[in-house]
């Protein structure tokens, strides 16, 4: 077994470890503090795919900003523990069946195809290329984001304001 | 090198693990949570892809997929203050007000 193969395996068992950690745990600050470390542990993934561009903005944007901003939301609210209700009988006996065929469907059609292993992450400029696509191929997209996060930054403004003034 | 299916599958794994914790959480805040977790497990598989092939089309939309989450998180986050100051409750099962 090579290097970045248990490399591989210790991050993808971080990360699918957190991720039952975080449907375990049954406070929310828990859950968040637990997706962090899923979302640390996909950015390693990134860098040892080789790209390093996909797993800085995975950092500073998901672990950071996203992450800061759902545990600011949960100190806001002061979120204690989940409250047990059993209004609905019909998540608890279709939901696992349902998320296992699914998740085995896809890992069905995974295995039956036949793809290329990943290309030596150090033949590629990633960075480069990237950035060439973006402003040249998907510059029209990319504008079109900047005007996203615009009427999300508005909707938020008048979601949070208070009523009456 | 590692075969670019061990990303899919733990892709897959991670958008199951995702779809259980968007089905049994109560707490609004963990819901959106999960949905974050299976925009991840996406992400992931787009980079796979992106590399198996040797284009960087895939990055490309995961920047977007970056980009829409914090959007999303953004709204979404000021409907839960909403809806948190409103119903004094962050359980979904007391936001009923659609429900027969």
């Amino acid at each position: 077994m090579n290097a970045s193969l248990a490399i591989f395996f210790v991050l993808a068992a971080v990360a699918v470890a957190a991720a039952v950690s975080l449907i375990l745990q049954r406070h929310p600050i828990h859950s968040a503090l637990s997706l962090i470390v899923v979302m640390v542990a996909l950015a390693g993934l990134y860098l040892l795919m080789g790209a390093e561009f996909v797993a800085a903005v995975q950092i500073i944007v998901y672990g950071g900003a996203v992450m800061v901003l759902f545990v600011f939301v949960i100190m806001l609210l002061n979120a204690g523990e989940e409250e047990h209700t059993n209004f609905s009988k019909l998540a608890a006996y279709a939901g696992i069946p349902m998320a296992v065929a699914v998740a085995g469907l896809i890992a069905a059609a995974i295995t039956r195809s036949t793809l290329p292993p990943a290309q030596d992450p150090t033949a590629l400029t990633s960075t480069k290329s990237l950035s060439m696509l973006l402003f040249q191929d998907f510059v029209y997209p990319f504008e079109l984001t900047s005007f996203l996060i615009l009427v999300a930054i508005l909707g938020a403004i008048v979601l949070a304001q208070r009523e009456g003034n | 090198m590692i075969p670019t299916n061990y990303y899919l599958i733990l892709s897959a794994i991670l958008f199951g693990l995702g779809m259980i914790a968007f089905v049994f959480k109560r707490n609004i805040i963990t819901i959106f949570m999960a949905i974050e977790l299976m925009l991840n497990a996406v992400n992931l598989a787009f980079v796979a892809f992106s590399k198996a092939f040797g284009k960087s089309d895939g990055e490309v939309f995961v920047l977007f997929v970056i980009v829409v989450a914090a959007a999303e998180a953004a709204v979404g986050l000021g409907i839960i203050i909403l809806t948190a100051r409103n119903r004094r409750s962050l359980n979904v099962e007391r936001v009923d007000l659609l429900k027969l």
